[in-house]
């Protein structure tokens, strides 16, 4: 994504809850257009990260900058030009889908024709236009969840901030969101966390390995497919090693793996 | 302010899409009409109505203030709580919009829902007024009185909201907040003129009956929205609080 705007910069962030360090001195850039993988185990500090970055928690130190506004100093400018999907994509269960729609856009100042024209193409663009007048409390986790998205993309936000937007839905519920933040990630900057390696692959071209609070890898996805398919034919190698068809034990293929 | 009014209305739709609005409501209700005619806790009541033959509203305004205790923490208790455990405090507050809008579009979306309560008991003044003849601006000036009341009360059960995602707790919180509020006058003459002062300044129903009297002195009306400014700016504090570093 050369000569491409930078639209995040993180520096140094550093997030303690109590005395425990949730997200430690993680730095990256993200460049307009990117579709960036928060990858790693639960724990890892992902949401942690997506928190801050949406303003919703401080910075314990470090600082994060969308498009040249600090979150902590501006976080009106910043939110404004995000849209967010918090984890479980919490909504107002006593409103109706075309209701909550309506009032995310109102809040932000979209009002009028606007309004509808906007909440008709987000609902459109996420599948759930013929389920407006349904409350939203007796809709299935995979149609909430794209109602939470059709509440992040309305704005036509610059940013779409994603967490674990698959996390919970059954197989077929993955494919379709996996389907809808792809065809997004065309023309919109967007992060998403996951704890799930293939998710990364399959929406993603940039990815964040993050372990304990901090960043273990940062590339594009062709290299760390590389890297990952290098580790895994110098294990098949390992355990493929021994003669005889009989499958080595863990220790032989440590001792194996060392040797290489 | 626009932002206010949208969160306002929304939270305002939802107290009647809720079973619990109603239920509180009834029972609300209810105890009111018991307090009026059946003269059921009549030592702070007052007599009832039957017995004292007065066309007065002082038995309305009277239970209402006592019922408030439980009524307005069961209408604030949901605001933050709720919104706390199922997560959407989170979606709302990263919509760009102000702490404190959020916080005031919520406490005025409570205050109007007591306005619909009061607007209720409406059928007191209207039957008491076929009985006998009733002092009209008696009966606007405890209006005004109880507005401003539950303006206190809410802001205190607004502020309970805010410190936990358990509506009991904020429920609980809320009423023992409230108390002092309730009956620091009555117990003021145990302190002797200095401290007994500033009891009998703190507590509700001195003001409340300085504006019920009708005599329009400001200083009863600040006091109530100080109150509430005080308690609203504490809510406000504790909703921004995780961005503390």
């Amino acid at each position: 994504m050369a000569g491409t705007e930078t639209m995040v910069t993180a520096r140094d962030v550093t997030k303690y809850y109590g005395l425990h360090r949730a997200v430690d001195r993680i730095s990256f850039d993200l460049h307009s257009g990117e579709v960036l993988g928060f990858l790693g185990p639960n724990g890892a500090g992902k949401t942690t990260t997506m928190k801050m970055l949406t303003c919703f928690l401080a910075p314990t130190a470090g600082s994060i900058k969308v498009k040249g506004h600090d979150v902590s100093e501006e976080p009106l400018r910043v939110r404004q030009m995000m849209g967010y999907l918090p984890e479980n994509a919490p909504l107002y269960p006593d409103m109706t889908v075309m209701g909550f729609l309506r009032f995310c856009a109102e809040v932000r100042g979209i009002t009028g024709r606007e309004r509808d024209l906007r909440v008709g193409r987000s609902a459109e663009q996420c599948g759930i236009a013929d389920r407006m007048r349904d409350p939203i409390g007796i809709l299935s986790k995979g149609l909430r969840q794209r109602v939470g998205l059709a509440q992040a993309i309305l704005p036509d936000p610059e940013i779409l901030i994603l967490d674990e937007p698959t996390s919970g839905l059954d197989p077929n519920q993955i494919v379709e969101i996996r389907g809808i933040v792809r065809e997004l990630g065309r023309t919109k900057t967007v992060i998403l966390s996951t704890h799930i390696l293939s998710e990364v692959e399959l929406t993603c071209r940039r990815a964040i390995i993050v372990n304990q609070g901090r960043i273990v890898a940062d590339a594009p996805l062709e290299e760390l497919r590389g890297q990952l398919r290098e580790e895994r034919r110098r294990y098949l190698f390992a355990v493929g090693a021994g003669s005889s068809g009989v499958v080595p034990g863990e220790a032989e293929v440590r001792e194996r793996l060392r040797a290489m | 302010m626009r932002t206010t009014w949208v969160i306002g209305k929304r939270e305002f739709a939802a107290y009647f899409g809720s079973p619990l609005a109603y239920v509180v409501t009834s029972i609300f209700l209810f105890l009111l009409g018991l307090f009026f005619f059946f003269g059921v806790f009549h030592q702070d009541v007052g007599w009832p109505f039957y017995v004292r033959k007065v066309a007065s509203l002082d038995n309305l305004f009277n239970g209402s203030q006592l019922l408030f205790l439980f009524l307005v923490p069961a209408i604030t208790m949901r605001l933050f709580a709720e919104e706390r455990r199922s997560g959407t405090l989170e979606l709302l507050t990263t919509l760009p919009v102000r702490d404190i809008e959020v916080v005031l579009g919520k406490y005025f979306a409570a205050f109007a829902y007591l306005l619909v309560v009061l607007a209720l008991t409406a059928v007191y003044p209207i039957y008491v007024a076929t009985l006998g003849r009733l002092d009209w601006g008696a009966v606007a000036a405890g209006y005004v009185g109880l507005a401003l009341v539950g303006l206190g009360y809410l802001a205190i059960g607004v502020f309970a909201s805010s410190l936990t995602q358990h509506q009991v707790v904020a429920f609980v919180v809320a009423l023992v907040v409230a108390l002092p509020f309730f009956f620091l006058h009555k117990v003021s003459f145990l302190f002797g003129p200095g401290v007994g002062n500033v009891l009998e300044f703190l507590a509700f129903r001195p003001h409340f009956d300085g504006i019920a009297r009708g005599v329009l002195d400001s200083s009863h009306i600040l006091y109530f929205l100080g109150v509430a400014a005080i308690f609203v700016f504490l809510a406000h504090r504790l909703v921004g609080g995780r961005r503390w570093r």
